[in-house]
């Protein structure tokens, strides 16, 4: 059984390192997965894609994730420009980083949290912009259950040596803390 | 042997590293651009002790490494796409000179119109080099092909450069696990490069492209020919070698996948191999008995292994990601030939551009022309476009 994830993120947000780290640590638990981006012509700003499979098996499987069982949005305002909800498996799982129930109608788990408040109360910025994907993976875990909290992490930490790590570990456990189901 | 989460990308640095390559130059573009960002990043750290030659060019750099082995080096360089385009001269003069090298080809589309995404034109563009050429299915892979090109491509038998070509994006930019092994353990497998089969150095002579009469010329090209051929014995001998010392073999040139008791048989290279497998063990629960050869060696082509194994299939399909126009998917020509087209065949263009070509896709065109051919009893399809 594999699970599959899609993360909607703008260039910039840390999308793909979301997907890296969270196959990280799955790998920390013993299981395999597979963290890659779609890239069209994106830059930062711009909607970008990026997937990841995690399995208690090697992954031989290379192709876009179809009909995720997860989704994580690290923007609302993707919802006006993406169907988000695209291909998402009945039961799936969508987490959303956003202060509000978004409203999402259909046979799945909501899960909000305000990342980007999470990520701007710890300094983290890049360019100026707030990084959310260490805060959103705090409530990927809290929606799922399908890795620790502790190798995501583990995962962060050993990604950033240092007060960057500690920083981003910090921000993952804040959003683990207040991730709530509003479906 | 330590377990990573590695790019293919940051597994061809890792392999380079673990290879102890002397002399590296290579100029950036997408997908390739991580593999000498992280290669530079090491030379930076202290962690490789090689020598960065910073280029304006591909051919510049491909020129940068030609002359690095010619002095005797063990030389990398790294490339996608119009890159490969652009050092196609120095990539024949290279194999020509008989120098041993490696070269990762990242595998994308060539424009116009642009397109970053993989296809392998550009890698399938460099056959008629003189160039070793292997494909990678996983990132895992990527480790093993960049390591045993370099054992390969020095071996006295073939002294030719070697390409790694590994998918843009599917490998190049995708995390996966990968083992790898001790530095100790590649030392005492791979040695420092010997002095052959000449090295140009201050003080002794040794004449580089001179002009020959053409007689002698022609002889040359008949060696490099037979050391293609003895490519085929040394890649199937280091195959072995790597198993014993990491447990891991592919099979050498090709890789059999279910194919002892099929009667039909997909044949196809690179990463959507494994999307091909799964579509087989798919098939093969409803009954229909179906594998997958899988081309690890473009060259030297396996037509011995291929011949061996496919001539008394019902059916072989062959999947192209890339298209010789005119005439149709190269690999296709190629397999047709070597299996002097007495199963049915059909050859199949896609996923190429980057178009994402999963399971339920191999399932469906498998699945098709297996009807097909039970309905029919003999098929020849030269070049189907899916989805056009």
């Amino acid at each position: 059984m594999i699970e599959e994830y899609r993360f909607h993120g703008r260039g910039g947000q840390g999308a793909v390192t979301a997907a890296r780290l969270l196959v990280g640590a799955a790998h920390r638990e013993g299981r395999y997965g597979q963290a890659f981006p779609h890239f069209g012509a994106e830059r930062r700003g711009a909607p970008v894609v990026a997937f990841a499979r995690i399995s208690d098996r090697p992954i031989r499987v290379h192709e876009q994730v179809r009909e995720p069982d997860v989704v994580v949005v690290l923007d609302p305002t993707l919802f006006k420009l993406v169907n988000v909800l695209e291909g998402l498996r009945e039961g799936g799982v969508l987490v959303v980083n956003s202060k509000e129930d978004p409203g999402i109608q259909g046979p799945y788990k909501v899960f909000i949290v305000d990342a980007t408040g999470i990520a701007l109360s710890l300094g983290l910025r890049v360019a100026g912009w707030p990084v959310v994907n260490t805060s959103i993976l705090g409530a990927v875990v809290k929606a799922t259950g399908s890795v620790s909290l502790d190798s995501v992490v583990d995962e962060i930490k050993s990604n950033w040596p240092g007060r960057m790590g500690e920083a981003n570990a910090q921000a993952a456990k804040l959003a683990y803390e207040k991730a709530v189901r509003v479906r | 042997m330590p377990r990573k989460i590695l790019t293919g990308n940051h597994t061809v640095a890792e392999a380079v590293k673990l290879a102890r390559v002397q002399v590296i130059a290579a100029y950036p573009i997408t997908p390739q651009t991580t593999i000498v960002e992280k290669l530079a990043e090491m030379v930076e750290h202290g962690e490789i002790e090689a020598k960065m030659i910073r280029v304006e060019s591909e051919h510049s750099a491909l020129a940068a490494v030609y002359g690095a082995a010619a002095g005797g080096a063990r030389a990398f360089t790294a490339t996608s796409s119009h890159g490969l385009l652009y050092m196609h001269e120095v990539v024949w003069w290279a194999a020509a000179s008989r120098l041993p090298l490696v070269m990762a080809v990242v595998t994308r589309a060539i424009g116009p119109p642009w397109n970053i995404h993989v296809s392998h034109e550009d890698i399938m563009d460099q056959r008629d080099t003189g160039w070793i050429i292997s494909m990678a299915e996983d990132n895992q892979e990527v480790l093993d092909l960049v390591l045993q090109a370099f054992r390969i491509s020095e071996d006295e038998r073939v002294y030719l450069p070697a390409m790694v070509g590994l998918d843009g994006f599917l490998l190049s930019h995708t995390a996966m696990p990968v083992d790898v092994p001790e530095q100790e353990v590649v030392d005492s497998w791979l040695p420092p490069r010997l002095p052959r089969p000449y090295v140009i150095e201050p003080g002794s002579g040794v004449i580089m492209g001179n002009i020959p009469p053409d007689e002698a010329f022609y002889r040359m090209r008949h060696s490099m020919q037979r050391a293609m051929y003895n490519a085929k014995r040394v890649i199937e001998e280091v195959d072995e070698e790597y198993y014993k010392m990491t447990g891991r073999r592919y099979g050498g040139l090709v890789e059999f996948y279910r194919c002892d008791d099929a009667k039909y048989v997909v044949v196809l290279m690179g990463t959507w191999a494994g999307n091909a497998k799964e579509a087989a063990d798919r098939l093969r629960e409803r009954g229909i008995p179906v594998g997958v050869a899988r081309i690890r060696y473009v060259r030297p082509f396996p037509r011995e292994r291929l011949r061996e194994k496919l001539l008394g299939m019902k059916g072989v399909m062959v999947f192209d990601r890339s298209v010789s126009m005119g005439r149709g998917g190269p690999l296709h020509a190629e397999v047709v030939e070597a299996l002097e087209a007495k199963p049915s065949i059909m050859g199949v263009v896609a996923g190429v551009g980057g178009v994402d070509v999963g399971v339920r896709d191999f399932e469906k065109l498998v699945e098709d022309f297996v009807k097909k051919v039970e309905e029919e009893g003999r098929v020849y399809v030269n070049d189907y476009w899916y989805g056009v």
